[in-house]
């Protein structure tokens, strides 16, 4: 029983260490303002995180999310664009919008998911050529430039970024409900357990008389559903989407789930340690921001560090 | 074909006229191929804003060449690593029989060899803003001046600060270009009374200048100039800059010419007085002057060096180009 506690507390008590370390670099770190920026900043990451965190339980990966995400914003936008010329309210607009960015992202989640279960291409290689197609699709869309929200209109969208519920900004919110709906999908239903079985293991699962195919692929959709959230939470923070947008963002989702202690195998996945690896990596990149005692040249060999440590201790002591 | 050529005399003679009639067609083709000369263009791919502002100036380039000199060719294509690019070289030279090539090279170490093998093979060459890394392959040369640039900025920062002040940087990326940029940089500031905060590199992108921005924003309380370097990263700074409610404190200097940016300087924003120019047009300047040796008895050997001049209010309109993805 202690050491599972330990285990369950490894990214806890690294988010605890770093947060110190944040205390003692910068004064300014505590100030309300940075907090908030800090919590907003992680949620585009760790809402699709917990999307991953469902591939990666099940026994998936999806390399595809960051492309999916310039994807997604590239469509809202011209869409957004277009619609001012057919419609006079701008909140309705927005309204389509994310509409339509939620059709897209089940939609690209469904063909990740079909793809892997009917055609049985490997999740990897299915995923890595969605993720060039998506990627080049928006910058093919963009010309090779940047898409940019039209500038009324991002006036109006731009609340949903900046806006604040309580003294924390929307995003904050919108991170926090996901979560909440991930653990509950995740930990205490049918579905969840499902996931677990599948992620265990797959021919044991399937003599269950559960449906693998069908747990799998909505795991895909799942993540393309919280890849479309983090969109449209994105897209009012600059108004535009290039090539550019959402780089590397799959790595970053992948290590926040592992940080948080979901198995990279499958058969074990844990939402609050995602929330808590989402975290984390956003405070290692704020803190060397607050810092020059850290040489620009090695912010990239701090966060592998960290990264492995964190890992480290839930994993280390067995 | 063999059940053509077993046919009645009609079909025969039919086929007769036919055969001499391409074979004419063939014959003109070919003495067109072989006077028309051809310039191959190797470019990036466009993956992010310059880059994609490169693109548009070489393919509206390419189309003016073509239709005001009939008897040239362009041949235009974009790599995503060195090693494509590489391997472009090799199919302009192989399969196009290019007469001149246009490269702005990935990277010029790795590029060198490929552009020496071509110009081993006739081909005059032009090399665009990274230079190879040994002398004597290029006829001709073609690039920005990004010590210039990041003068330019430091003295017009240094100026308008009154030589007192203190600003913070984001920088690019850890490459040849962003040392060169911020050296010259410094080296305006240098025994001047302007305080650089810091540096960060925000990644030549938005969303890194947003945070960055926000982040110093965070940790100093007083700043009065920010130096972004690049557009792209001064859209990122500007959003930051106005969450926080500091745009009456500071101002921006991007750098590149982005219509946006340029645009704003256009219109008097407080915010970016000015920008300064590293134009991705620069592809046209070497394009135009590679044909000049086909078309005319024009000397253009030679190495230009375009200026990075500093964009203001008065002469924003002449930058401005509403229609270049960039």
């Amino acid at each position: 029983m202690n050491k599972l506690d330990l285990k369950t507390a490894g990214p806890f008590i690294a988010l605890i260490v770093i947060f110190v370390i944040g205390v003692f670099v910068n004064e300014a770190f505590l100030s309300a303002g940075n907090l908030s920026n800090i919590l907003a900043r992680s949620s585009f990451i760790g809402i699709v995180a917990i999307g991953a965190t469902f591939v990666i339980t099940t026994g998936g990966i999806d390399l595809s999310v960051g492309s999916m995400a310039a994807f997604i914003s590239g469509c809202m936008i011209l869409l957004m664009n277009g619609l001012m010329e057919t419609f006079d309210s701008l909140v309705l607009i927005i309204f389509l919008a994310v509409l339509a960015s939620a059709a897209i992202g089940a939609l690209a989640g469904l063909v990740n998911g079909l793809l892997t279960t009917k055609a049985k291409i490997e999740a990897f290689i299915v995923t890595l050529g969605t993720m060039g197609i998506y990627r080049s699709l928006v910058t093919y869309m963009a010309d090779g430039g940047t898409l940019s929200l039209n500038f009324t209109l991002g006036d109006v969208y731009s609340e949903v970024y900046y806006g604040t519920l309580l003294g924390l900004p929307y995003p904050v919110w919108v991170f926090l409900a996901v979560a909440i709906l991930g653990y509950v999908l995740l930990n205490m239903t049918v579905f969840g357990r499902h996931c677990f079985a599948v992620g265990s293991n797959e021919s044991v699962a399937r003599y269950s008389a559960i449906n693998v195919d069908r747990v799998k692929t909505a795991t895909y959709i799942l993540q393309g559903l919280c890849v479309s959230i983090a969109t449209i939470i994105y897209v009012p923070r600059l108004g535009s989407a290039s090539g550019q947008t959402g780089i590397l963002w799959e790595l970053e989702a992948i290590a926040a789930v592992i940080i948080g202690g979901t198995m990279l195998k499958g058969g074990y996945g844990r939402i609050w340690g995602t929330v808590v690896g989402a975290l984390i990596l956003t405070l290692i990149g704020n803190i060397l921001n607050l810092t020059d005692a850290v040489s620009n040249y090695l912010n990239g060999a701090v966060q592998g560090v960290i990264v492995i440590v964190a890992v480290y201790l839930q994993r280390g002591r067995r | 074909m063999s059940q053509f050529l077993a046919p009645r005399p009609v079909q025969r003679l039919a086929k007769f006229i036919a055969a001499g009639t391409a074979a004419l067609c063939l014959t003109a083709a070919l003495t067109a191929t072989l006077q028309a000369q051809t310039i191959g263009v190797s470019i990036p791919a466009a993956t992010h804003g310059w880059a994609g502002g490169l693109n548009f100036h070489a393919e509206q380039t390419k189309a003016r060449l073509e239709a005001a000199n009939p008897g040239l060719k362009v041949v235009l294509v974009t790599a995503n690593s060195a090693s494509e690019q590489a391997n472009d070289l090799e199919d302009l030279v192989a399969i196009h029989r290019m007469d001149a090539l246009v490269i702005l090279p990935f990277e010029s170490a790795p590029l060198t060899g490929p552009v020496a093998n071509a110009k081993r093979r006739g081909v005059f060459v032009t090399v665009v803003d990274r230079g190879l890394s040994e002398p004597g392959i290029q006829d001709v040369y073609v690039a920005g001046n990004n010590a210039e640039m990041g003068r330019v900025s430091g003295e017009y920062i240094r100026q308008r600060l009154n030589d007192s002040g203190k600003i913070v940087v984001l920088r690019g990326m850890p490459t040849v270009i962003d040392e060169q940029r911020f050296d010259g940089f410094m080296s305006a500031l240098e025994g001047g009374g302007v305080d650089v905060l810091d540096d960060q590199y925000a990644n030549w992108n938005r969303d890194d200048g947003f945070t960055v921005m926000q982040d110093f924003l965070s940790r100093f309380p007083e700043i009065d100039a920010v130096w972004a370097q690049d557009d792209d990263i001064a859209i990122g700074v500007i959003q930051a800059v106005r969450q926080a409610r500091r745009q009456d404190e500071l101002f921006i200097v991007g750098g590149g010419g982005m219509k946006d940016i340029v645009k704003r300087v256009m219109d008097g924003d407080k915010l970016t007085p000015v920008d300064v120019l590293y134009p991705p047009s620069m592809i046209s300047t070497a394009m135009e002057l590679t044909a000049l040796k086909f078309v005319s008895d024009t000397p253009i050997e030679g190495e230009y060096i375009l200026g990075s001049p500093l964009i203001t209010q008065d002469n924003a309109e002449e930058y401005y180009f509403p229609d270049s993805p960039f």
